[in-house]
């Protein structure tokens, strides 16, 4: 084996030949060949959890459909991506996303389910938002059986109990993103977690404590992984409340934070020059796009603070 | 970790309960280093059994103290507790009953008992309350009783557990439940113990020592060959004893029939150590019984055959992981593992062999999913009990990120008689593709329920003649094979030859080995309902497949019920789901969610009804 | 960072200081790496570490040369590369010889075990790092202080290689950067001597003009200048004197004494309220195009994303612009221009253009050419046998202890930090809306509390040799006895650095901001 061909392997992906680094997984090796494969719960800063089920891939052999996200490439592997079953399976997630969780912030969800010819509705109507405090409350184990005529859904009001970000989990997928950022991927302050099982699992602090009350430092860090606008900056979220939320009228440009000497890259969304948006490119050897709470928010003074005449 | 944790204090009982287990010298200083950390996570699950046993729930002040003697982030402890059906996050009575109404306890008879429990004791807990809460007026206020999922004792259908929290916590675990008898056992008179009712149709293998052994007794054990097979094993040495059981042929008996031998190699040739050994004792298919029957009549034999499996695997660790809902199992293996222990049959230098191994009692907290083999390892881990995408597979990276063997109870004893008496033995029953006997849980609308221990290829309706045929004046309707992830078989398949060839041929599955039967009284389309109730309730949640075509799936079956819609309007979604979950769900829950109810449609049970 | 297998981090409360460079060290630790964090607070850092040597303020050259004694007792030493790559090793043994653990251990109220322990962890692993922040700095003795830690990573031969080596985290984005520039009094653009007479006459040649060929003066000194009327004229660009100095009544006193102020700043911060004349700025990370240099040497672009407001011009522009008016028309007038125009004097930056600075995400020098793709660690040649270029010296350090004395009228120990939140004087973060409260506390140990009848939220005064505040009491038992705790966020509330003493290190002009002796009262 010469120097170049080691560490690779060969298998075959929608009847072509290819070859990949051994340990990549499918979707990587899938990228690499060009094959736009659907993810919504992965992401290049965070350990991949294959929850979402968008990405699945059939592998000749294998009983049920893998997640290409995190199932690596073995030499020989026969993988179709585009295979009716497949097909099926992405369109049904989708369906059955779409029908419990309000995904319309998210475009990439809007275009997998026009790939696949998703029908959300097809489940009927969408059962009323619960109360306040309702499906926080929901005892592990039990639910109450309806009539089946409406789709139960995630529906509640958002959560606001700062002034930096808000939380609508009407639109929390439970892509576990978040509490990966939170924890052990690269904040490791754990103020989040998953809580609750089935249906009724949440992304929670400890017995639904508010924010500033919890152990969270407001890195947003959260924020920045979430796909679906379920965590949303109070700047972003105001605009949009207001109706002023235009991307028509955004640039992003990249910087470097002033707080300390660690160099960290922000890229700042500006609309009508303010900064409505703090993120960091999540392939950024210094911020693996994590940032912390002065970089992501403490951008108020050049446009609050009294300036120098 | 620098954690923040909250200013509500334990009480004095929920401090001295979480001290009994964690020792009282460190204070309220968590370990300190990462790595201590990291390794005390593993006793969140006892801690928090230590605060719902001491006092009925889990409170703010007890978690968070949980919190800082452990160094868990008080997120994720929470997360944790609230995954567990029998832990309460809101304040209940010291005695709480938690009352079947899973499929056999249904067909048997729980709605009455639920009813008339609601008329004496109130609305039970359900739904919705919230975490956190403790009521003004004491430990008397609330609910104090919960419907339940299958609680392993279908046998005595309809079924009850009481816990009652306290110093000395008494839980009791008992059949033919009434509303007065829950009653008496939440005012601290529970009904006495019964045996469950075992049989074979030929020399008993597996349940040799069953109602016939003292299972508190060391001595009685080894007076009916106990510890006789791990002799042999240090005879046969680790690669003897590897050669013997992938000879037997023996699979697994959990329901997912891998060869034992081949997981027990994998396990061996890991490279990377420690190994560890894993019981799974969290019997939680509905209709399943048959390891409580076990684990109850037989403990030192589980005790013995993990000792066996770390032998042969490179292990000095074995966990058992109990479901929570089997108290005298609890009390029986608390005290097989004390005397063997006390034997010199585990710890250092077993039987002088040189070999160290011993065994750590973990329990469950209501919670099927973790009877799923990875979910079971988060679970041992502290963390919640999620199951993990495969491969990697356990024998590569399991418990602990550790090469681990994990075995069904059932398949544990059954190594026992091949290594004491050969593969060769144990081969010289059952049919070619599946040798030895098996286990069957038989129950509902038959004369004898019980544990039944049959060769495997015993037709169908010669199980059901040793089990007394089905009860007299009724008649026979489909019999639920495998549980609630198995199938409905029809009166015309009564033919068929119990074995993992056969059935797979039928399309159909021995599962856990559940049979039961239905007779044409019960209304189907009901327990089909609840099946689906059961995988919404015990989907963990992490995956889209499961999390919501569990919930579709439910609410499909409940406009059939209501009248709202037909059973052929819905077919094509019906299968949609099934598919869906089949093939995209991480693991075997959401794949077999829609198996039975789609057996069913097959059957024609919902036509018959409608 | 994330490859190493021990971390000292000293002096550092980088959790809340460096938070992102944190999340690198956490990478680390749960790749298996031990954290050890030296820090008289037991710090949300000190919470992640192994072990928390919680020694007593301005004790850090005894410990670390009781560190390096426990190395030498337990025969860690990399003699190997002792031998090839330093020198000044005996006498630094020499002076070891008084610093046995036992005393060590007195001196620093750090356990002699925990001493062990970190010394054998730190000399046996492959891989190790010394980590450090103002905990080593605000030092009066700040340089013995620095040169006592490279003697640990001399003695180990934990320099020059991945995984290892010296870190300084930096407190600005661009602390490394104005360095680089020249921003210094004795050195051009790329650390060349000012004093030197060819790298000198290098930028003469190119500017067109004559540089003065003697060393300037850094900060303290022109302090001190103002105090003896001797600098009478001062420009501040980006800096607010009059709050951040140490024993800021002395400071102001100076700033008032000028002649003639002119500061340069993006807000009207206290400094350019006093100032003659107002020069107002872009800010340089958001409104204005160039680049900084981060902790690792890693120069990056900042870019314009913001229009600047009203009449506030870029840095460069005003400076160009003062210049012409001054008589010297700059050649060079757009950032990218005087860049380029830098890269030919400054041979670490010779191969950083903008568009390779771009595609790679920031370039660590030195970085000769366009070859280069950086430096990811320094000192790589000291592994090289015989070794290139002159050897590493060992710089024996002796414990000296604060200046400011501990006495009985003044008997406990006032450090001052910062918070995860705040930033410095607070210009640039006291407006945004932390969901949390905010205000100056004055952290003081429960037992030290107890005994003088404080609750918790109990205003006090602070009484040190140069002033006083009031501030309410904060009960923490992070601290330690003795120990009393403040930052420098909130000047407005409360001035903090009317505690400090401007006692400074004559080599790097940084004040002794860590350690002040006061005493805490009941107020009325």
């Amino acid at each position: 084996m010469n120097e170049s061909s080691r560490g690779e392997v060969e298998f075959t992906l929608d009847g072509r030949s290819v070859k990949a680094r051994e340990g990549e997984t499918i979707h990587a090796a899938c990228r690499s060949a060009g094959i736009d494969t659907p993810t919504l719960c992965w992401a290049e800063n965070l350990t991949p959890v294959n929850v979402c089920r968008v990405c699945v891939v059939e592998v000749e052999g294998a009983r049920v459909l893998a997640p290409s996200c995190s199932r690596k490439v073995e030499a020989g592997m026969v993988v179709h991506t585009d295979s009716p079953r497949v097909r099926s399976s992405r369109k049904l997630v989708l369906e059955l996303l779409g029908s419990s969780v309000d995904m319309s912030l998210s475009t990439d969800f809007a275009d997998y389910a026009k790939r696949y010819g998703a029908e959300p509705g097809r489940f009927g109507p969408r059962a009323q938002p619960s109360a306040a405090g309702v499906r926080e409350s929901a005892l592990p184990g039990h639910h109450e059986v309806g009539d089946g005529t409406r789709a139960a859904t995630v529906g509640q009001p958002t959560k606001v109990d700062n002034d930096l970000f808000v939380r609508d989990y009407d639109k929390c997928m439970l892509c576990y993103k978040c509490v990966e950022a939170c924890g052990s991927d690269a904040q490791n302050t754990f103020a989040i977690a998953v809580a609750g099982r089935g249906f009724d699992a949440r992304i929670a602090t400890e017995h639904e404590t508010p924010l500033p009350d919890s152990a969270c430092v407001f890195c947003g860090n959260c924020v920045g992984v979430c796909p679906t606008g379920a965590l949303m900056f109070k700047a972003e979220h105001d605009l949009r409340e207001a109706g002023k939320w235009d991307e028509s009228k955004q640039t992003e440009t990249d910087t470097i934070c002033s707080y300390c000497g660690v160099g960290c890259v922000l890229t700042l969304r500006v609309q009508d020059n303010k900064i409505v948006r703090v993120t960091s490119p999540s392939d950024s050897s210094v911020t693996g796009g994590h940032l912390c709470v002065k970089g992501r928010f403490g951008f108020k003074f050049v446009e609050e603070s009294p300036r120098a005449p | 970790m620098d954690l923040r944790h909250h200013d509500v204090l334990p009480t004095a009982a929920e401090r001295s309960a979480v001290d009994a287990l964690l020792g009282v010298e460190a204070g309220d200083a968590p370990p300190a280093g990462f790595a201590a950390v990291r390794d005390a996570r593993t006793l969140l699950l006892p801690a928090l059994h230590a605060l719902q046993s001491s006092v009925g729930w889990v409170s703010r002040g007890g978690l968070d103290y949980v919190c800082r003697r452990l160094g868990v982030p008080p997120a994720e402890a929470f997360g944790v507790a609230s995954f567990y059906a029998l832990f309460s996050l809101v304040q209940r009575p010291q005695a709480f009953a938690h009352v079947c109404d899973d499929i056999a306890c249904t067909a048997a008879g729980a709605e009455k008992v639920c009813s008339e429990l609601e008329r004496k004791l109130g609305a039970p807990a359900s739904g919705h309350a919230k975490t956190g809460t403790a009521h003004e007026d004491g430990a008397g206020h609330g609910p104090r009783w919960a419907r339940s999922p299958c609680l392993g004792l279908c046998e005595r259908a309809p079924a009850a557990l009481v816990t009652i929290a306290g110093a000395e916590p008494k839980d009791c675990a008992f059949g033919a439940a009434t509303a007065s008898r829950i009653e008496a056992a939440l005012a601290g008179s529970p009904p006495r113990i019964e045996e469950a009712y075992v049989a074979s149709s030929g020399p008993r293998r597996l349940l040799a020592r069953v109602g016939v052994a003292d299972p508190a007794s060391l001595a009685a054990y080894r007076a009916h060959r106990g510890y006789e097979a791990l002799a042999r094993a240090f005879e046969l040495g680790a690669e003897g004893v590897l050669r013997e059981v992938t000879e037997s042929k023996l699979v697994g008996r959990g329901g997912a029939a891998f060869p034992t031998g081949r997981k027990w190699e994998a396990v061996a040739r890991a490279t990377a150590r420690p190994h560890y050994v894993v019981c799974n004792a969290d019997e939680s298919e509905p209709g399943t019984f048959k390891d409580r029957v076990l684990l109850e009549g037989d403990p030192f034999a589980v005790v013995e055959a993990m000792t066996i499996a770390g032998y042969a695997t490179g292990s000095q660790r074995g966990y058992l992981y109990l479901r929570g809902e089997y108290p005298l199992a609890l009390e029986r293996l608390s005290h097989a593992i004390e005397s063997a222990r006390a034997g010199g049959l585990l710890g250092a230098n077993i039987l002088g062999s040189g070999f160290a191994f011993d065994i750590e009692l973990r329990r469950g907290a209501g919670a099927y999913i973790c009877g799923e083999e990875t979910a079971l390892f988060n679970s041992i881990e502290g963390l919640r009990g999620e199951p993990r995408n495969k491969p990697p597979f356990p024998a590569q990276v399991g418990l602990f990120g550790r090469p681990t063997a994990v075995n069904n109870v059932e398949t544990l004893v059954a190594v026992l008689d091949i290594v004491r008496d050969g593969a060769a033995s144990y081969t010289s029953v059952g049919t070619a593709g599946s040798p030895g006997t098996k286990l069957f849980c038989v129950s509902g609308s038959v004369v004898r329920p019980g544990v039944y221990e049959v060769p495997f290829g015993t037709r169908l309706d010669a199980l059901l003649a040793l089990a007394g045929g089905v009860l007299p004046g009724k008649t026979m309707r489909t019999i639920l094979l495998g549980g609630a992830a198995g199938g409905f078989v029809g009166r015309d398949q009564l033919s068929l030859p119990l074995s993992f060839e056969d059935t797979r041929k039928a399309g159909t599955t021995l599962g856990s080995g559940v049979v039961l039967v239905f007779d044409d009284e019960t209304p189907m389309v009901p327990i089909l309902r609840r099946i689906a109730a059961f995988f919404r309730d015990e989907s963990c949640g992490q995956c889209i497949p499961c999390r919501v075509g569990t919930v579709r799936q439910e609410e499909l079956l409940s406009r059939v019920v209501n009248g709202r819609s037909t059973l052929q309007g819905e077919l094509p979604l019906l299968k949609d789901l099934g598919q869906v979950m089949r093939d995209a769900s991480i693991c075997g829950l959401g794949q077999t969610a829609s198996s039975a109810i789609e057996s069913a449609v097959a059957l024609g049970l919902f036509e018959d009804e409608r | 960072m994330e490859e190493a297998q021990v971390i000292l981090l000293w002096g550092s409360n980088a959790r809340e200081t460096h938070p992102i460079f944190f999340h690198h060290v956490l990478k680390a630790v749960r790749r298996g790496a031990k954290l050890y964090v030296i820090d008289p607070r037991r710090t949300p850092t000190a919470e992640w570490s192994e072990g928390w040597a919680g020694l007593d303020v301005g004790t850090d050259i005894a410990l670390a040369n009781g560190v390096g004694r426990a190395i030498l007792d337990a025969g860690l030493e990399n003699r190997k590369f002792i031998a090839n790559a330093t020198e000044g090793f005996d006498a630094y043994r020499a002076t070891l010889e008084r610093y046995d653990v036992e005393r060590v251990s007195t001196i620093t109220r750090v356990d002699a075990e925990l001493i062990c322990r970190m010394a054998r962890d730190f000399a046996s692993a492959e891989r190790a790092m010394i980590c450090w922040t103002l905990g080593i700095t605000e030092h009066h003795n700040a340089v013995d202080n620095v040169l006592s830690l490279i003697n640990l990573a001399l003695l180990t031969g934990h320099v020059g290689k991945w995984g290892s080596g010296l870190n300084p985290l930096r407190g600005q984005n661009n602390v490394q950067g104005g360095g680089d520039m020249g921003a210094l009094p004795h050195k051009l653009t790329g650390f060349q001597d000012v004093e030197d007479d060819v790298l000198r006459s290098r930028f003469e040649a190119v500017w067109g003009c004559k540089i003065p060929p003697k060393n300037g003066w850094h900060l303290t000194e022109m302090f001190a200048a103002m105090g003896r009327r001797e600098l009478t004229a001062l420009y501040v660009i980006g800096e607010n004197p009059a709050q951040s100095e140490a024993d800021s009544t002395h400071a102001l006193h100076c700033l008032e004494g000028l002649e003639h102020l002119i500061v340069q700043d993006i807000v009207m911060t206290k400094t350019a309220e006093m100032a003659d004349v107002v020069l107002p700025a872009s800010a340089s990370w958001c409104e204005s195009e160039g680049t900084v240099t981060n902790s690792e040497r890693r120069v990056q672009r900042v870019r314009r994303a913001l229009n600047p407001p009203g009449s506030a011009r870029d840095d460069i522009e005003i400076l160009c612009d003062l210049s012409s008016r001054l008589g010297y028309d700059m050649k060079a007038r757009t950032p990218e221009a005087l860049w380029d125009e830098l890269r030919t004097l400054s041979p670490m930056h010779g191969g950083m253009s903008y568009p390779r600075l771009e595609a790679l995400g920031g370039i660590q020098w030195p970085c000769p050419d366009e070859s280069s793709v950086g430096s990811p660690f320094l000192h790589g040649r000291l592994w090289e046998t015989p070794v290139r270029g002159p050897r590493a010296a060992f710089h024996p350090a002796e414990d000296e202890g604060p200046v400011d004395k501990l006495t009985s009228e003044f008997p406990l120990r006032l450090t001052t930090g910062r918070r995860l939140d705040s930033y410095n004087t607070g210009v640039q973060s006291g407006s945004f809306a932390w969901p949390m409260e905010r205000r100056e506390t004055v952290g003081i140990f429960p037992s030290d509390a107890a005994r003088l009848g404080l609750r918790d939220g109990e205003r006090v005064r602070v009484v040190s040799r140069r002033g006083s505040i009031e501030a309410p009491v904060r009960l923490d038992d992070r601290l330690k006895p003795g120990l009393v705790f403040m930052t420098m966020h909130f000047p407005d509330e409360v001035d903090t650095n009317l505690l400090t003493i401007d006692a400074t290190d004559p080599r790097s002009g940084t004040a002794e901001f860590k350690a002040a002796a006061i005493r805490v009262e009941k107020v009325g």
